[in-house]
């Protein structure tokens, strides 16, 4: 039931891809309208009007493109022009480096707000107005006290990805079971050891949800970070791709956001399953 | 340190802050004590504060007043010297049986290597017969069995105090049975000093020496301490063809059923640092519980 259930849900996953791409191709296909408009505002819109092409590439142009990108995904031919692969490399550290930076300051903040009551009601005022701010907001005074536009990208993917990790942290800690702490307090475990044996693994699976939430808003914000700062990562190329009109790389590299997205996502929800302990 | 008061619960009381600004006082001025190697029980009704004084025995609650002594010595917060078996058996579900003993053990004998630790769980393991058992996770393990892991796990760190707050009570009859016969025979074996809460009147009077009787809360005294005419030697299975069965199940169910509630009324010259001390027995006579010793 459960495998039929599975392979009827691939065919109508497949089945809805086909049709998109046929829907996609027959909208995008060449279209001999050309005669109608005047010589000069044909010469203007360029291929789109002289050919009757449409200016949004269809399905097989983007199937091409991508191919000769994933053989060559690594060249470097200066600033502008460089491989796919070595700019999702650009961000994919700087979303790597802010998230761990962001991992070393929250958890251990969300212990302390966890286990003392007094932490957390001093430190709730600045935690509930700093939580709301958009990211990119911080941009401006990163670039003004950092001045470097690549530390900057990191700094704004350490604020965001810092506060869900941060909330869930201290959220799973202070949620822990009390008879497990009971049981560690009738044996005489000390605060710390409490901490680590205790603590950690009951609140893992909720500390991993928050890192989770961080991953997914650190990679949304990366596109955005890069298209402000320029010069590498993918949200750089996105933009860059745009301004030379290059509709079909500008595809692609929306497809490629959402492919590393997911696998981010997926090596997180992992990582929570190894964690999760059932009851 | 006289051998009569190995635990002395010495006029303790706890209060909560009420509603209206004053307090609500579960029970005060509360005197118990126990010998070394007694099996106590606490018998009353929901709410009277026996979950209270055990949490307090066991150092995870203090009292509002008073003091306990164990051992000659006033306790503050919890010891390795008094283990908990938790009514919700409390086992840590990311260990396995061998991780939770393990834990407990380790936690005690710091020093001690891994293989030591192990070996002394699987002592424990075997003696509260999950052998075969020792990997499993808790989600893996039936309710006895938890329970049965719960019991090794306060055993494991021979403490000198067991404190069970009512461990069977979510289990089924047999598996209950099972597990009484269990703890009986470990308690005799290792003269192991056990005070427990339980609601069940048979269980009481299979396990325990003594049986104290609370009253209900709020204002909840300990009215009489019941001492177990059984012999020694008692099976759970011909408990009930015991000539003094009848006696003194009827005087634990005659208190649970109508004196409870009335016994701060009708008893007012109700000394709680002298509790009566009754040992119903059969008599060819009316059924009369007699007062064998009043004063202690
Ligand atoms: N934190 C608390 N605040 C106020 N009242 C409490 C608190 N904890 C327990 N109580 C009250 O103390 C009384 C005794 O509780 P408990 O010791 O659990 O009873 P028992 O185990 O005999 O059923 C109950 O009436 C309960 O409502
Ligand atoms: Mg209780």
């Amino acid at each position: 039931m459960i495998q039929s259930l599975r392979f009827r849900a691939a065919v109508v996953s497949i089945a809805i891809f086909l049709a998109f791409i046929g829907v996609w191709h027959l909208a995008t296909r060449s279209t001999a309208s050309v005669g109608t408009m005047s010589p000069e505002y044909a010469k203007l819109m360029g291929l789109t009007a002289t050919s009757g092409k449409s200016a949004m590439p269809g399905p097989l142009d983007v199937g091409a493109k991508l191919w000769e990108h994933l053989r060559r995904p690594f060249y470097d031919n200066g600033p502008n022009d460089k491989g796919l692969g070595i700019q999702l490399g650009y961000s994919i550290g700087r979303v790597g480096l802010g998230y761990f930076i962001a991992v070393l300051v929250a958890i251990p903040l969300g212990f302390l707000i966890g286990m003392s009551p007094l932490m957390n009601k001093a430190l709730d005022p600045f935690i509930q107005v700093l939580k709301p701010i958009s990211p990119l907001a911080w941009m401006p005074l990163a670039l003004y006290t950092i001045k470097d536009s690549s530390l900057s990208a990191i700094f704004v993917i350490f604020i965001c990805s810092v506060w869900p990790m941060l909330l869930n942290t201290a959220f799973g800690v202070a949620a822990v079971r009390k008879e497990w702490i009971n049981v560690a307090r009738t044996l005489e475990v000390g605060t710390f050891r409490r901490a680590f044996t205790v603590i950690l693994p009951a609140a893992a699976p909720t500390i991993l949800t928050g890192m989770r939430i961080s991953i997914g808003i650190a990679w949304l914000v990366i596109v955005a970070a890069e298209m402000l700062v320029g010069g590498t990562g993918i949200g750089y190329f996105v933009w860059n791709e745009w301004n030379n009109l290059s509709i079909t790389n500008v595809i692609i590299a929306i497809l490629m956001i959402g492919v590393v997205g997911m696998l981010l996502d997926q090596t997180l929800a992992r990582f929570t399953r190894m964690v999760t302990f059932p009851e | 340190m006289s051998s009569t008061k190995f635990i002395s619960i010495e006029g303790i009381a706890k209060r909560y802050p009420a509603a209206n600004g004053g307090a609500t006082t579960i029970f005060e001025d509360l005197w118990l004590s126990m010998p070394s190697g007694e099996f106590g029980c606490i018998i009353g009704h929901s709410g009277c504060g026996k979950t209270t004084v055990l949490n307090i025995l066991a150092g995870l609650d203090e009292p509002s007043e008073g003091t306990v002594i164990v051992d000659g010595q006033a306790i503050s917060g919890t010891s390795l010297d008094r283990a908990v078996i938790f009514q919700s058996h409390a086992l840590l579900p990311w260990l396995t049986v061998m991780g939770n003993i393990a834990y407990a053990v380790s936690s005690k004998w710091r020093k001690w290597d891994k293989a030591k630790v192990r070996g002394h769980a699987q002592t424990y393991i075997d003696k509260v017969g999950l052998t075969g058992s020792e990997h499993k996770r808790p989600s893996e393990l039936s309710g006895g069995m938890k329970q049965r892991v719960g019991i090794a796990r306060a055993l494991s760190i021979t403490p000198k105090i067991m404190l069970m707050d009512e461990p069977f009570s979510a289990l089924d009859a047999l598996t209950r049975g099972t597990l009484q016969d269990e703890v009986r025979r470990v308690t005799l074996e290792t003269g192991q000093t056990t005070f427990m809460i339980t609601h069940d009147v048979d269980e009481a009077m299979y396990l325990a020496d003594k049986i104290f009787l609370m009253t209900n809360g709020p204002g909840a005294v300990l009215a009489e301490i019941v001492e177990n005419p059984l012999p020694r030697d008692r099976s759970r299975i011909d408990l009930h063809k015991h000539p003094h069965y009848y006696a003194l199940r009827n005087h634990i169910i005659d208190f649970l059923v109508t004196r409870s509630k009335t016994f701060t009324a009708t008893t007012p010259n109700h000394d709680p640092r002298r509790v009566p001390v009754v040992r119903p027995q059969f008599t060819e006579a009316p059924t009369m519980p007699s007062l064998t010793s009043a004063l202690r």
